[in-house]
């Protein structure tokens, strides 16, 4: 009787057991795929949010090419042409845009334009000279309020003041879309612009200049001094007070917050030695400091992982050590530190906050073409336009993220197909 | 200016290589010897002779020209009197003219003046630089060509200076350490010198607009941190709350239970999220997270900031999770199989093991695993300047708008820098307090990780 019942007791106490042990194991299993499901969801935010930059609304514009209006005669000569007076042909194009315009509204339709438009129309023209006094059907690009209706990212259901455009805007809009004077097609701008306080004509390719122009820097820095000190202290050092400190000082700058390196560039790279603001050459100079230890530590695990098979083997038939070392055990290190260097990298492109501190974060119009030229980076540009108030600028953020994002990968998988590659296993 | 005398070295280093081999070859043929080490170390050494003199005079030029050039332009430049100028501008305005000559109209005399001056010193400047590259690699190879000789030990010295070299590269980042070290004090010295250090620490008032011209109107500022402190430490707790459970249960499950087909899949998919940069979490608690927790905390009758620091505090989570998990997985496996197979051996079931087992064992590298979190939540950046508030708010509501330490430093270095100006300098404060307790979470942690890795081993 009593042996039934602690028998009853045991099974019931083991199947709670049980139960808890699943239990546990259930709450392992969540929390990794709450995990996993919030980089899904930040990926989809991302793609979701931004896929729509990669295109752009065109409107099409019938344009006079007048010669009395541009002031030009069909032999002008190409520095003639250059000065013609295209505003007023745009002008013209826009009041004959719509049948029957009053003034105010044709200040209304004016704003549906870019700025750009002006030079749209010039170009144009500058490219096929023959169309002087002919009326040519043209498509230029809109304003962004009109592409971000279109796309559905602004509401046309909101009060008229909390709108961008203006009722009797929207009606001229929408005019547009059943005459069919009006189309989507992809972004060019965005791949060959720097950025601009327009988003419509905002790109990347600055930023993206900036942004190779930096890790190049980062790469001719960070890569020999790390290949140095690894070798050093992985190979000649002696083991005393002073080696201990280097070591302890690598491991704790490893970890040191992005944002003090961006105060020592200012503090010390501008201030001091009064290098150019905002330009990729302190950016570099920063970020290279802040991915030295990363690289270091990664150089020196694929130093170790050379059997000393090797290096005896050198100094048996005579090598010096320094022989040895840079003739034997270097070459065969070199993949796995190429790999660090290159998650190094990874990690620099990502960074901003430094960037920020040394000024890189300058409205800079124009596509930087050296080391010494203020210029933006890719983080920066995203910060910017995230933190802008133009509505248009947040398809472009996200947008710019996938940039990055790709950027990231295509170097990690260049990382990895090293180490698969050239890698050995001893 | 530069490329071309990067070209120039160039050039140099190469015709001093190739003359360093023949002449050491010709110089044995002569003597009739063999020389005592192969002829490229020879020629290294040439080349070494060449570069390095060259490269400190180059580099000075690049650090040194433009300070030097300024200063000789500002000191000749006639001020007239009475007139109240800005060094900064009128440096900005005086090259502005000198590069671009068509901004020359309307411009006084004295600062066209100052232009042409500059420009001439400029193009002194250019050609003394390439003349004194020229005859320093010259002077270098000169020196280096009477050691040619076979019974010379080139093969000694080159690796002694390959030494030298590699103890460079290695102190790099004791220089670095150094750099970092004393540009926060020397800045926060001169912040202490207005501000009292009481105040800074343990005042509650943060605000910091003190008039940068004269006659503005700006009552006095204030630079007590706490509000700061307190704000930090809000989003840190946060975050530590989403990514320490989350990332913990998730190294447990990868170690202890996962499959190897799950763990090679889930290991790389946790990389990429360590991998993303920290302004895509700054969008996504921007424009995901932010209005979830504003209209979250609407259905729960709270009134949510846009900038709350819970949006900030989770989404800066995520970003830890992957740090934790790696760290912690590391840490588990490292726990002695012995002591797993003891366990289970007297019929605990895997739960209990990992409860009662292998999580005593492994807390020391667990908590060592949450420090270096912590410290990586507490110098974050981009997250909170975009997700979090710029106004110090003392309070412990996390739907409350608050502000942190690397907030403070971006807001007061984004403008205007003005290195007079308490408000400018606080940036370094700020920095100063970032960096010590950083260093001092890593020490702490490196230090538990190292003495558990010690007990295992």
């Amino acid at each position: 009787m009593n042996n039934s019942i602690a028998k009853e007791k045991i099974v019931s106490l083991r199947k709670k057991r049980s139960l808890e042990d699943m239990r546990f194991k259930y709450y392992g299993f969540t929390a990794m795929c709450l995990s996993l499901a919030v980089l899904v969801f930040l990926l989809y935010t991302i793609f979701s949010k931004g896929y729509t930059a990669f295109q752009k609304t065109i409107v099409l514009l019938e344009v006079d090419y007048n010669q009395e209006v541009l002031k030009l005669t069909p032999d002008s000569s190409d520095e003639d042409m250059e000065k013609g007076k295209f505003f007023r042909v745009k002008k013209q194009a826009i009041e004959n845009f719509f049948p029957d315009l009053s003034k105010s509204d044709i200040k209304l339709v004016k704003k549906l334009f870019s700025i750009n438009v002006d030079k749209e129309i010039k170009d144009y023209f500058l490219d096929n000279p023959e169309v002087i006094n002919t009326k040519q059907q043209i498509w230029v690009t809109a304003h962004s309020d009109v592409d971000q209706l279109l796309k559905g990212n602004s509401r046309r259901d909101v009060p008229e003041d909390r709108r961008k455009l203006n009722d009797i805007q929207l009606s001229y809009v929408d005019q547009l879309v059943e005459e069919n004077r009006v189309k989507q097609v992809f972004n060019n701008f965005f791949f060959t612009k720097a950025d601009s306080r327009h988003p419509e004509i905002a790109g990347v390719a600055g930023s993206f200049m900036g942004s190779l122009f930096t890790l190049f820097t980062v790469f001719i820095l960070s890569f020999p001094i790390a290949i140095g000190a690894s070798v050093y202290l992985e190979e000649f050092a002696p083991k005393n007070r002073i080696t201990e400190l280097i070591e302890v000082n690598i491991s704790n700058l490893a970890a040191v917050p992005s944002i003090v390196f961006g105060l020592l560039g200012l503090g010390v790279l501008l201030n001091v030695f009064g290098l150019p603001r905002s330009t990729p050459l302190v950016g570099g100079s920063v970020l290279a400091l802040m991915t030295l230890p990363t690289i270091i530590i990664a150089c020196r695990a694929s130093l170790k992982a050379v059997p000393p098979s090797i290096k005896e083997g050198a100094l048996a038939v005579g090598a010096t050590k320094t022989q040895a070392v840079f003739h034997h055990v270097v070459p065969l290190a070199l993949p796995g530190t190429l790999t660090g260097t290159i998650i190094g990298l990874a990690q620099a492109l990502g960074e901003t906050a430094p960037l920020i501190m040394i000024g890189m974060i300058a409205f800079i119009p124009n596509i930087p073409t050296g080391l010494t030229e203020p210029s933006a980076a890719l983080p920066v540009q995203i910060y910017l336009w995230v933190e802008s108030a133009e509505r248009g600028f947040q398809e472009k953020s996200a947008a710019a993220i996938m940039v990055i994002l790709i950027f990231l990968f295509m170097m990690n998988a260049i990382a990895v197909f090293l180490r698969n590659r050239f890698e050995r296993k001893w | 200016m530069f490329f071309w005398s990067l070209v120039l070295i160039a050039v140099g280093i190469f015709s001093s290589f190739i003359y360093g081999r023949s002449r050491i070859k010709l110089n044995s043929k002569k003597q009739g010897t063999k020389s005592k080490s192969l002829p490229n170390y020879y020629a290294q050494y040439v080349l070494m002779w060449c570069l390095f003199p060259a490269l400190i005079v180059y580099f000075s030029w690049a650090i040194f020209q433009e300070q030097i050039i300024q200063n000789i332009v500002i000191s000749n430049f006639e001020f007239i009197e009475g007139a109240v100028y800005n060094e900064g501008l009128l440096l900005a305005e005086i090259r502005n003219v000198a590069n671009n000559p068509s901004f020359a109209d309307g411009k006084s005399i004295e600062i066209i003046n100052a232009a042409s001056h500059y420009s001439s010193l400029r193009q002194i400047s250019q050609i003394s630089f390439y003349t004194s590259i020229i005859i320093i690699m010259l002077l270098g190879a000169l020196y280096a060509s009477q050691k040619l000789k076979p019974e010379f030990h080139a093969q000694h010295t080159i690796e002694k200076y390959i030494q030298y070299i590699l103890i460079f590269c290695s102190s790099v980042a004791i220089f670095t350490t150094i750099g970092i070290v004393f540009s926060l004090i020397f800045e926060s010295l001169r912040f202490f010198a207005e501000v009292s250090i009481f105040e800074f620490l343990f005042s509650t008032e943060w605000y910091p607009f003190i008039p940068i011209r004269e006659g503005q109107t700006a009552a006095e500022g204030s630079f007590g941190a706490v509000p700061i402190f307190a704000g930090t430490f809000l989003v840190m707790v946060v975050a530590m709350c989403v990514a320490a459970p989350l990332g913990l249960l998730t190294a447990i499950y990868l170690a202890e239970y996962a499959s190897q087909r799950v763990r090679k899949i889930v290991k790389p998919l946790l990389e990429i999220l360590a991998g993303i940069p920290t302004i895509v979490y700054g969008f996504f608690a921007f424009v995901s997270v932010a209005p979830f927790v504003k209209a979250f905390g609407q259905s729960i009758g709270i009134d949510a900031s846009p900038t709350s620091a819970l949006a900030a505090g989770m989404v800066m989570g995520v970003m830890i999770i992957p740090f934790i998990s790696s760290l912690s997985d590391d840490v588990i496996n490292s726990v002695p199989q012995s002591l797993r197979e003891a366990s289970l051996g007297i019929g605990a079931n895997k739960a209990e093991t990992i409860k009662k087992v292998i999580l005593p064992a492994a807390l020391p590298g667990i908590v060592g695993a949450f420090l270096l979190a912590i410290s990586r939540a507490i110098g974050e950046t981009m997250i909170v300047v975009v997700a979090a508030g710029t106004a110090p708010n003392l309070t412990g509501n996390p739907f409350e708008n608050v502000t942190t330490v690397t907030v403070q430093i971006v807001v007061a270095l984004i403008g205007d820098q003005e290195f007079d100006n308490p408000r400018t300098l606080s940036a370094f404060a700020l920095g100063l307090v970032l960096f010590v307790i950083t260093l001092f979470l890593n020490i702490i942690a490196l230090q538990i990780v190292k003495r558990y890795r010690e007990r295992y081993e």
